[in-house]
């Protein structure tokens, strides 16, 4: 009978947070709409080749492009590029498109200029290369450490010792590599729902705890016979369930609009689900268990958050950061739980490789949730 | 004796909010604190509440200190702050059936209590849209889900209107009549202790300055009665015979008042007094002492001050 009663506390609980949850549309916009919306808007940025637009200069001689078919430059504009007038820029061009269905199209923008016009161009960054022809020789200026200048040469120079079929590279020898797990989108996603999880149950557990402190709801509730301890399970409980079908669903959109697969375990993938919120709901309830104030829980919040935001290698890989850090960085819960939700995702990997991991996890939230209780305030 | 405090006392940091205070409450009284705001009642409150722990001294509820039997405890006390905020976006019956399953009791209960409370027609209503006078019976309602044999209420009436306030009070009153429960409320309307209480304590400064029942307090100070008076004539002053009753004139006002210590005499040797000097009665109103005058006494200072 007891059992019975204490069980329906814990039943209320959960439903009565539920539904305040669920009464807020914008915690669903917020909690749903916004990470497939920025999947889709990053996904889309980073997946599709764009067309290259590399523009070059030619430095003028004496006479004009169409009379003199003697230069080499000239008989190639002649040739295969078609003359363009650019209003907006008051300027013409000579264009010509190589396609390529792997690398993405290249369309190639000749211009005519003089020295000084073109040194500027160069500065601006308007212009990629610059060419010019002395003696039926051509010479090709740019800047050897830019990158993309130098791509732009090796083209180029390949578009003029070509013979024929100048309009589209041969491919034939790339091999693409932008299958399952390879594309950014695969990269991406798994970062966005460790990300997730993180977020909400930061926010979501920490607010909620402070908000009811400091409008004296939590006071009302311990001057009751409710078990208190139930009070935090039920916050915690809806927040996993929240954060479950957040990742179901940005998963779900990924799957359809881009094709993601899971390649590992996936009840590995949900052993490590739990762990990571475990992890974040210890944190939330240490970081909220003595403040009643909102800015300082704001604050205390992206003290934790924003670091880990920043370099735990969500949007782009943290090995791009100087060597000392990496191992400090690879021990934030959040690198933890997004390397390995990745792992699964595209390396295939199961529990052999991620159950440390969730252990660990698990492990820190449970120590953060013992410390929170102890110094938690109710009143 | 339900509730019972013992030489009690409480300091905040360089305040002492409560200093000593004594009092008990036996089985279906109903007790009021009055006084100013800062007279440590909401301290002493949250003491008999369990929220604060006293410095010095001992509180027992039902015999019992709160030490080791909060859960009992909290199953026989039924209790509304003095703000509470709930949950916005759950409606009034939502939120009383979630505390309802805190005491185990079931919705047969939230429906008694929704009746009891007059919250029926918003029971429906989201928490966020009640009026501050629905909220307060909303506080009332949860407070009384538990049957409380010990009910306390930290000022619940105050920032309501008029009508909201008296809603409140037939709620108890009723309460008062169909149950064995005790009540202690805090308020600084002393109209809200003497509708509602048989015994009213005055605290100032954490202390008590006195106690008793409304009639006690009111007629042992003195027993005169005081009679406010307009003129129909202009007047600079009353020529006083005789010095009983004591009568004073205020002209600025126009208005005088008397005090009569026994009325049939006094109020003929009054009325003699206008006669003689060809005055004629506007206006006469018999004003009953109260407990703001009393309290102005003892402390110089009005309640609301």
């Amino acid at each position: 009978m007891n059992n019975i009663f204490k069980g329906r506390q814990l039943f209320q609980l959960i439903n009565a947070h539920f539904r305040e949850l669920m009464r807020e549309p914008a915690v669903l916009f917020w909690g749903i709409v916004f990470p497939i919306l920025m999947s889709l808007g990053l996904g889309a940025a980073f997946s599709n080749k764009q067309d290259i637009i590399r523009k070059v200069g030619i430095i003028k001689t004496t006479d004009s492009i169409a009379t003199d078919t003697s230069s080499i430059i000239n008989k190639f504009l002649l040739t295969y590029t078609t003359k363009d007038y650019h209003v907006n820029e008051n300027t013409t061009y000579y264009s010509i498109i190589i396609k390529n269905k792997k690398l993405g199209n290249n369309t190639f923008l000749f211009e005519e200029t003089n020295w000084k016009d073109a040194i500027i161009a160069l500065k601006r960054g308007k212009l990629n290369v610059v060419m010019e022809e002395k003696n039926k020789a051509v010479s090709y200026f740019f800047d050897p450490i830019n990158p993309d200048a130098q791509l732009t040469y090796i083209k180029l120079s390949k578009l003029f010792s070509a013979t024929n079929n100048i309009n589209s590279e041969n491919t034939d020898n790339i091999k693409q590599l932008s299958l399952e797990g390879t594309r950014y989108i695969d990269f991406l996603i798994p970062g966005l729902i460790a990300m997730g999880i993180m977020m909400s149950s930061m926010w979501g557990i920490s607010y909620t705890i402070i908000e009811r402190r400091s409008k004296k709801f939590l006071r009302r509730m311990v001057s009751t016979p409710m078990k208190k301890s139930y009070f935090l399970i039920s916050i915690v409980t809806v927040r996993f369930a929240m954060n479950f079908i957040e990742a179901c669903l940005l998963f779900l959109f990924a799957f359809l609009a881009f094709g993601i697969h899971i390649q590992g375990s996936i009840p590995a993938l949900i052993l490590l689900f739990i762990a990571g919120n475990i992890a974040f709901a210890g944190i939330a309830i240490f970081i909220s268990s003595n403040t009643s104030k909102t800015e300082v829980g704001n604050a205390l919040i992206n003290v934790v958050v924003m670091p880990m935001m920043v370099l735990s290698g969500i949007f782009f890989s943290y090995h791009n950061f100087p060597d000392w850090c990496i191992p400090i960085i690879q021990k934030f819960p959040l690198t933890i739980m997004a390397d390995d939700i990745r792992s699964i995702f595209t390396e295939g990997a199961g529990f052999a490789e991620t159950i440390k991991h969730s252990l660990i996890l698990s492990f820190t939230g449970i120590l953060f949730f013992i410390a929170g209780v102890k110094f938690f305030k109710w009143y | 004796m339900i509730i019972e405090t013992r030489e009690v006392y409480k300091s905040f940091k360089s305040v002492h909010a409560v200093k000593g205070i004594s009092l008990t409450i036996a089985e279906g009284q109903f007790v009021a604190l009055l006084g100013p705001n800062g007279a440590g009642k909401t301290t002493l409150m949250e003491m008999i509440e369990g929220i604060q722990k006293p410095d010095k001294g001992e509180i027992l509820i039902a015999g019992k200190q709160w030490k080791g039997n909060e859960d009992e405890l909290h199953h026989i006390i039924g209790l509304s702050l003095q703000e509470t905020y709930f949950v916005d976006k759950l409606t009034v019956e939502e939120t009383l059936r979630l505390f309802a399953s805190f005491y185990g009791e079931k919705k047969d209960r939230v429906s008694e209590v929704i009746q009891l409370v007059r919250l029926d027609e918003k029971k429906k209503s989201y928490v966020i849209n009640l009026s501050g006078g629905q909220r307060q019976r909303l506080a009332l309602g949860i407070a009384l889900l538990n049957h409380p044999k010990i009910l306390l209420l930290d000022e619940p009436t105050t920032g309501l209107d008029p009508n909201a306030r008296r809603e409140i009070w037939q709620i108890l009153l009723e309460l008062k009549k169909n149950s064995k429960t005790s009540l202690l409320l805090t308020t600084h309307y002393m109209e809200e202790a003497e509708q509602l209480c048989d015994y009213v304590i005055i605290m100032d400064k954490g202390n008590i300055l006195k106690e008793g029942s409304v009639t006690q307090l009111l007629n042992n100070e003195n027993s005169s009665k005081t009679i406010e008076f307009t003129l129909e004539d202009t007047c600079d002053f009353i020529a006083l015979n005789e010095k009983t009753p004591e009568i004073y004139w205020d002209n600025k006002i126009q208005k005088g008042v008397v005090h009569l210590n026994e009325i049939e005499n006094d109020m003929k040797t009054f009325l003699g007094i206008l006669e003689k000097n060809n005055l004629h009665l506007k206006n006469l109103e018999c004003r009953r002492k109260s407990l703001d005058d009393l309290f102005t006494s003892l402390t110089g200072r009005h309640l609301n001050e």
